[in-house]
């Protein structure tokens, strides 16, 4: 379940900000009464209709845009400087937003929690498990999914498509996000055959079309038959895959309807869950928890429906481990594992599930991983 | 005013004094009217763009104002975005006086960001004072070296500066993201490659009762002093020269090829203080991040401003505030980020469209008044 | 595994990349090169290229068809093309601003009318398939040749022939080397450039079609990474010359599939700076073939930029 970490401090101060709430409708209540109605903002670094992470969330956004009381103001690509800054705080002054979340990574420090301590009456809650009871204020928050196991899903079914035993993953940046996702695809398909090796090409840049599309044509190339990503925007990678005949694991959101035929399953947010719950929290005055996380098994991580390519091996054995994963405790990082350099990550006995704090600082790639981290 | 009688002999249409005065004003006038008439018809042609997609033009503009220009929040915002902006358009506006057109300002602000953050992480412990020097000298010659190797390969390799620049910029920006995720990469940067973060005791801070940082200061001074060596030394005037005619310039005696390059260093160093300020006062690490843009937008600031230093202040500000206003339009009226890109657009190009109209107009050109 | 093909896959790949990344930089340059020799800079080919890529995909998904798309890409660019050629058509205005205040506007126009377009998919332009001959799929696939590339090499041949041997052909040049025997034979520069500038627009909203249409063949605000700016840029690399165009926008896109390509053979350090290498390579080039003696030989005579 999600891990709930809600000090004392946050309590009462959440208390407070939903008692000023309050006392715009009832004046002379005295404990924290149900906020009428409240602003929610939401930033993206990229456009919020990218079949990616900003769309993810805007999806997110898009749900509780249905419920009474709850206005959305949106902005969509804003940079990580002070725009981002400037955003929030436009965001707090003109429109009232009492609750801020600004979801790309790179938003967080400095320009999060710069506005943290400027308006310690607004909540804000980012995108990527960065904060911390000890270090940043209490205003803050985050809220993060374990979406490995989704690749390690994609990875099982990759394995059971793949016919040239080599499968292939576009990446962005060598950062502990992106090497473990990479390693739970390769694990997955390992899973099926263990002879499977995956090749792994980083652009440098989060979004850039060309450059995609040319590490996609690269990877194929390459003899790779079933290629994943994790870059903002998967569509250029989808659609370059599927034309050249891959089969293609979704990231971020569903790709499916770009290649109906070529889609095999897609690891989605599920930003829903989240952002419903945290509305909730604020309309009935209630404080918000600083600190979300959550996988499969708490709604936070979605699959994307299997598609025709899947066989039936496949598919048995990916709702089999779908189950497996829901019970909680899977671990896809268990010894004896080494990286691709040699050097052993875990003996054997040893297991990380996906909540272990170590897989937050991953700097390797298992052994099977063509690439490397630097 | 204009339709003086006509006359062979100009008379004095009042006391000397104030005839000098009314002169005075009509010539200085003209750089101010005419840009401000094209805002206005820039506005114009927005409105109608906003009136065919059945938008008001009136709701917009009054966003506009709100949230770029009328409050001393919207007015703050618009001046820290403005800040970057300054610096950047002098590296386009300083060697414009030389007939140089230099695009690569980009990569002269990521690398003096990367320079400053990484002498400011070096030099920890030493006092303020020093560390911030060093910061902003290790930027500017950073950014220097970039830009002046730009202004060399033209003057003494005859490589095309546009080039060139624009080259280098993609090549600073590769470098830099090398540097940040290798050598200079802090460990702890996990998910967001940065260098280390500058010790919260050097970060550059805002000026006292406002909410924007120091950059804003220097950059009004650095245009300020540019405009000085332009206007008023014999650099400057050499500069001007040799902008009009290499040759002319040679024969005269300049030194053309110091001058270029000198030129283009300061230009560059200019723009590697914007990255230092970026780094020290917002972002607090040199990262990815650092290539926001601000080199690109630096080049639209000094063209409207018609590569005066003094110009692009006003510039600056103006660019600023629909920027910050951007936010406020999107999220009221449902139109995409894009709008102010459009709106940009139309504005300039009205604005570059009235350069046809200066000495047109007889009221602004004082010997003109009395002849027909 | 039958169809590894080992280190074999570097050059392939080059090969590949240059013939499939190439063709934006083929399109833009060309139009710029006419643009350019007429004595005009447009410097806002990158907002026509977008506005291009845009009009194309949009006209795609809404017809069916990508060669109406091609078409009224071409006929939106020539529109940017008519603007800025009339706007500097007033004394006094400066071509290389008013192309960036173009670039803006054609960015800004395709990222508002564009939105709708971000999710729908577009039909591509069809590919010819010139490596049939081979058993070896990552030949075929290098090979698979858009059509509009095989455009752009034909455009790129016979541009450099007309230039040389036709009366349009010495008409721009002569506009372009000197304004005032121009006009002492009768021509009108202003009604030229206008020309020139339009036909060149249209050319750079083809190569925006291709980004759309074919590779990486998908409308978002992030198609374009610079294309239309670098290959203005490649027009004075080129000296103007056609085919120099043609030639330089092939070696630009051969060394953009460099990095990709030599992670997926295992070399895989410092991949920013292979990333960079289109980049260094040019300007290493610059370097070399420039020298202060002959100061942009073949440059035309009435450009802003080379005065």
């Amino acid at each position: 379940m999600s891990h709930s970490l809600i000090s004392r401090r946050t309590l009462l101060k959440t208390s407070a900000a939903g008692a000023a709430f309050g006392a715009a409708g009832l004046p002379f209540s005295l404990r924290p009464a149900r906020a009428a109605s409240a602003t929610i903002g939401f930033i993206y670094v990229g456009p919020k209709d990218d079949y990616g992470y900003n769309q993810a969330h805007a999806e997110g956004a898009k749900v509780l845009k249905g419920m009474s009381g709850v206005t959305v103001v949106e902005e969509e690509n804003v940079p990580e400087s002070v725009d981002v800054q400037k955003t929030m705080e436009s965001m707090i002054n003109l429109d009232d937003a009492t609750l801020v979340f600004p979801t790309s990574f790179g938003y967080f420090d400095p320009h999060m929690l710069a506005m943290c301590k400027k308006f310690p009456d607004v909540q804000f809650r980012h995108c990527g498990g960065l904060w911390h009871k000890d270090k940043h204020p209490a205003n803050a928050g985050s809220y993060f999914g374990y979406i490995a196991m989704g690749q390690y899903l994609n990875g099982v079914v990759a394995g059971h498509a793949t016919k040239s035993k080599k499968i292939g993953f576009v990446a962005a940046k060598p950062i502990p996000q992106v090497l473990n996702n990479v390693n739970s695809f390769l694990l997955g398909a390992r899973s099926v055959d263990p002879s499977i090796t995956c090749q792994v090409i980083f652009t440098g840049e989060w979004s850039l079309a060309v450059k995609e599309a040319e590490a996609t044509n690269a990877l194929v190339d390459q003899g790779a038959d079933v290629i994943t990503c994790h870059v903002d925007g998967p569509k250029v990678v989808v659609q370059t895959a599927a034309n050249r005949g891959a089969f293609v694991c979704g990231y971020h959101a569903s790709q499916a309807p770009l290649a109906p035929e070529k889609y095999l399953t897609g690891a989605e947010w599920n930003w829903a869950t989240v952002y419903e719950m945290y509305a909730k929290h604020l309309l009935a005055g209630e404080p918000l928890p600083n600190f979300t996380r959550g996988g499969l098994a708490d709604g936070f991580v979605k699959m994307s429906p299997l598609g025709p390519g899947v066989s039936d091996a496949g598919r048995k054995q990916f709702e089999a481990t779908l189950a497996e994963i829901k019970k909680g405790g899977y671990a896809v990082i268990k010894g004896p594992l080494k990286d691709n350099k040699g050097k052993e990550i875990a003996a054997a006995g040893k297991a990380f599930p996906e909540t272990a704090i170590e897989l937050e600082s991953t700097g390797f790639l298992v052994e099977g991983v063509q690439g490397s981290t630097s | 005013m204009a339709d003086v009688t006509a006359s062979d002999v100009p008379a004095p249409l009042a006391p000397p004094r104030l005839a000098a005065a009314l002169a005075f004003t009509a010539r200085r006038a003209e750089g101010i009217v005419i840009p401000l008439g094209a805002l206005v018809a820039g506005m114009a042609a927005f409105s109608v763009f906003l009136l065919l997609l059945g938008k008001s033009p009136a709701q917009f503009f009054e966003l506009m104002w709100r949230g770029g220009f009328g409050s001393w929040f919207s007015i703050q915002n618009a001046l820290l975005r403005a800040t970057p902006l300054l610096l950047a358009a002098l590296c386009v506006a300083l060697p414009a006086r030389l007939g140089l057109t230099v695009i690569g300002g980009e990569g002269a602000i990521v690398l003096g960001g990367v320079a400053a953050a990484a002498f400011g992480h070096a030099l920890s412990g030493l006092p303020y004072p020093v560390v911030i020097l060093a910061m902003g000298l290790a930027a500017m010659a950073a950014g220097g070296l970039w830009i002046g190797a730009v202004g060399a390969l033209r003057h003494y390799r005859a490589v095309n500066e546009t080039i060139s620049s624009l080259l280098m910029a993609y090549i600073a920006i590769a470098l830099m993201n090398q540097l940040v995720e290798g050598p200079l990469r802090d460990p702890a940067s996990l998910n967001k490659p940065s260098t280390h973060p500058l010790d919260a005791a050097y970060r550059i801070g805002p000026m006292p009762g406002m909410d924007v940082h120091w950059g804003l200061a220097v950059g009004i001074v650095a245009c300020v002093a540019c405009w000085v060596l332009i206007d008023k030394t014999r650099w400057g005037f050499a500069a001007r020269v040799a902008g009009g005619n290499v040759r002319a310039a040679q024969i005269q005696g300049l030194a053309v090829g110091p001058l270029i390059v000198g030129f283009c260093a300061l230009a560059g160093a200019l723009a590697g203080l914007a990255g230092m300020f970026e780094v020290a006062a917002v972002q607090g690490s040199a990262n990815a991040s650092l290539a926001a843009g601000y080199g690109y937008a630096g080049i639209l600031v000094a063209f409207l401003a018609r590569q005066s230093p003094l110009g692009c202040i006003p510039v600056a500000f103006l660019l600023g505030g629909i920027a910050a206003a951007g936010g406020l339009i999107q999220r009221r009226m449902g139109l995409p980020d894009a709008t102010i890109l459009v709106l940009q657009g139309m504005l300039f190009i009205v604005v570059l469209m009235s350069d046809t109209l200066y000495g047109r107009f007889k009221i602004f050109n004082p010997d003109r008044w009395a002849r027909a | 595994m039958e169809n590894d093909i080992g280190l074999w896959g570097v050059p392939l790949a080059v090969l590949g990349g240059a013939i499939r990344v190439s063709t934006p930089f083929i399109f833009v340059s060309l139009g710029e090169a006419i643009t350019e020799r007429s004595g005009r800079i447009n410097l806002g080919l990158e907002g026509t290229l977008v506005f291009g890529a845009m009009a194309a995909y949009a006209v795609a998904v809404e017809t069916g068809s990508p060669w109406l798309g091609v078409l009224a890409a071409m006929v939106a660019g020539s529109g940017f093309g008519l603007l800025h050629g009339w706007i500097c058509s007033f004394p006094r205005v400066n071509d290389i601003a008013v192309g960036i205040a173009l670039m803006l506007f054609g960015m800004g126009l395709a990222f508002f009318f564009g939105k709708p377009y971000i999710q729908p998919s577009a039909p591509n332009l069809p590919a010819i398939p010139l490596g049939d001959w081979s058993s070896i799929p990552q030949v075929r696939a290098a090979l698979n040749v858009n059509a509009l590339f095989v455009i752009g090499a034909a455009l790129a041949l016979f541009l450099w022939w007309a230039f040389k041997n036709t009366k349009l052909g010495l008409i721009v040049r002569v506009v372009g080397d000197s304004a005032d025997s121009a006009r002492a034979m009768g021509l009108s520069p202003t009604t030229v450039r206008l020309f020139a500038t339009a036909a060149g627009s249209a050319l750079a909203a083809v190569g925006g079609a291709y980004l759309s249409l074919y590779y990486p063949g998908s409308w978002n605000e992030r198609i374009s990474s610079g294309q239309g700016l670098m290959a203005v840029a490649l027009v004075i690399f080129a000296r103007w010359n056609p085919l120099g165009c043609f030639a330089a926008a092939l070696l630009f896109g051969g060394a953009g599939a460099l990095g990709p390509a030599l992670q997926s053979v295992g070399v895989t350090q410092g991949y920013y700076l292979f990333y960079a290498a289109p980049y260094i390579l040019t300007l290493v080039i610059m370097i070399a073939t420039s020298s202060p003696g002959r100061q942009l030989a073949g440059a035309p005579g009435e450009l802003s930029i080379t005065k």
